[in-house]
């Protein structure tokens, strides 16, 4: 110990600073990647959106400063699919938190077979989204689709519904998918914020003689609040942005019944190659969506400083 | 919790509701598997068939003969291996630094590879085609790799720290004692003893890689179309071939699906960690 002490004194300038560069060294790669592929393109969008650009015409490009942005706020399809963004959220995320909540909570009692249903629960997770879209299209599909076949024969409905077909309906069919998609995520979260909880804390609230309901109300609910609102955040986040569901079940249709603000900006620069216009529209959803992030990212900042 | 329950107010209380609960996570993609084994006379005149005696193998053998999808699984599985091996790359000396140094910038550093993690897709897939269109890689695996990896690394980054933090510090300082640098302590100490963690967020990387569908569908093409993307290319242009469809569906959803279930155990720890702390 005290030879290499002694060793290290001798080169001592040199050693020092390479110590102090090491972690940067270290770093270097990942930042350097993700600065040309992540931060390169982001800063590229923001300035797209000044532009007056379609992809076919490059040469036409034309600086039109905030143009753009005065142009989506007089576009009534924005407010239009800036409700839906809301809507859609505030449907499927709570949606997803109580159904993953309840699941949670029968996963977390004593049964033989609870390993094997803890991982079938969490399989809608592994799928790929596209296969989730086509698959609800078919559960959904007016003529042959079995949702109907089950409704009309326990005559719930008396004809065959288009739920996806009918602009007041589609929009709450998509919900129910990525309700069905999201809620394992958070019952694998819940379930695992629910271990951390002491047993000493219901075997004290049990002899104070508290209900299964107050036990529920405080001693569950408070241990597993900050894993709630974490996993609340990051799946706000993620629904926000997945357009991949709705874009396959819909394309955004019928008219724009299921259009959201991203899916807007994606079908603005795919199907009219509005680049500029789209990236506008992309660049006001992340405006929008980082009031959420920025929530999201105090609260882990805490936790990184140690 | 109280008690002894007996064993039907168990199968009441506890067995059926959790049996509810697998059947509806289960129920849509058990519809999609007797879909693909229904043949496509049977599917068109009765429906889905729901006991195996009139299952048949036609929709996945129509799959294999009359489509590409063996081609598309190829791309994809270039595509996803791709990306992980350049995600854990450049992640796990990036992550080696944040556990172990603590130094000027680090947070924001740290910070930054979250907020990397939460930028809309939307937004990078415009000027990421763009770029590719500029550099002449749009319809190559390397495009795809390329994007994939804006989700990838960023996520890498914060699972390997988190598993390299529970590996104790000690380690590389008794080894560094021992005469080792700084990088043979990681690469000898370290990375044999994180290899558990290693894997499952490679799995991980590789489930996500093999699932997108967006960036495949934009930045793809004809020369590299991948499984998600091949899928939607089997609905018909007149009329949609459930048949088919759902064994495409099946086949796609497999690789995917097999290594969660593999990896389920370790995968999920590594997931809950940083929010079951938060």
């Amino acid at each position: 110990m005290s030879l290499t002490a002694a060793l290290s004194d001798h080169a001592a300038p040199t050693r020092a600073w390479r110590k102090r560069l090491l972690p940067y060294g270290l770093l270097t790669p990942a930042v350097l990647v993700t600065v040309v592929i992540v931060f390169l393109p982001m800063i590229e969008a923001v300035v797209t959106s000044l532009y007056e650009f379609v992809l076919f015409r490059p040469n036409a490009a034309r600086f039109v400063g905030l143009g753009n942005y005065i142009k989506l706020v007089q576009d009534p399809v924005f407010w239009i699919t800036l409700k839906h963004t809301a809507i859609w959220i505030g449907l499927t995320v709570p949606l997803q938190m109580g159904l993953g909540l309840i699941a949670a909570l029968i996963l977390n009692r004593q049964f033989p077979w609870r390993g094997l249903a803890r991982a079938l629960v969490i399989i809608p997770w592994a799928l790929p989204s596209v296969v989730i879209a086509l698959m609800w299209r078919w559960i959904y599909d007016a003529n042959t689709g079995v949702l109907n076949e089950i409704l009309l024969r326990l005559s719930i409905i008396q004809s065959a519904i288009p739920w996806l077909a009918d602009p007041d309906k589609a929009l709450y069919a998509v919900v129910v998918t990525l309700t069905w998609q999201g809620f394992p995520f958070f019952a694998v979260m819940i379930l695992a914020g629910l271990q951390g909880i002491p047993r000493s804390r219901y075997e004290a609230a049990s002899i104070d003689g508290a209900s299964a309901w107050r036990q529920f109300r405080h001693v569950t609910l408070p241990g597993i609040a900050g894993v709630l609102a974490t996993a609340g955040l990051l799946r706000i986040i993620w629904v926000a942005n997945s357009i991949d569901v709705i874009f396959v079940m819909t394309g955004g249709g019928p008219g724009y019944a299921t259009q959201t603000l991203p899916l807007y900006a994606f079908v603005k620069a795919r199907q009219n190659l509005d680049f500029g216009y789209g990236t506008t529209i992309a660049v006001m959803f992340t405006l929008l969506l980082g009031v959420v992030v920025a929530i999201y990212i105090a609260r882990t900042s805490r936790e990184v400083e140690r | 919790m109280i008690g002894k329950p007996t064993l039907t107010r168990r199968i009441l209380t506890t067995d059926l509701p959790a049996l509810g609960i697998v059947l509806l996570a289960l129920g849509p993609f058990l519809w999609m598997l007797m879909t693909s084994f229904t043949p496509q006379e049977r599917l068109a005149a009765v429906g889905v068939a729901i006991s195996p005696v009139s299952w048949s193998l036609e929709n996945y053998l129509r799959l294999i003969s009359r489509t590409s999808f063996l081609g598309n699984m190829g791309h994809s599985l270039l595509v996803a291996a791709g990306t992980t091996v350049l995600g854990l790359f450049v992640s796990v000396t990036a992550a080696y630094a944040f556990s172990r140094f603590r130094f000027a910038g680090r947070r924001v550093l740290m910070m930054q590879f979250l907020l990397v993690n939460m930028f809309p897709v939307v937004l990078l897939i415009l000027p990421l085609f763009v770029m590719m269109r500029r550099l002449g890689l749009l319809d190559t695996h390397a495009a795809l790799i390329i994007a994939n990896a804006t989700v990838a690394i960023p996520f890498s980054v914060w699972m390997l720290t988190s598993y390299i933090n529970a590996i104790p510090k000690s380690l590389d300082e008794a080894a560094m004692t021992d005469g080792c640098s700084r990088l043979q302590a990681l690469r000898r100490v370290i990375l044999p003893l994180a290899m558990p963690g290693i894997i499952s967020t490679g799995i991980y990387i590789f489930i996500t890689a093999w699932n997108e569908y967006l960036y495949a569908l934009t930045l793809g093409g004809r020369n590299v179309r991948t499984v998600t993307v091949a899928v939607q290319t089997l609905i018909g242009e007149y009329q949609i071939e459930w048949g088919l469809l759902s064994a495409g569906g099946v086949v796609g959803a497999l690789p995917a699906t097999i290594l969660f279930l593999i990896a389920q155990r370790r995968l999920i720890g590594g997931l809950t960690q940083g929010a079951v702390k938060g």
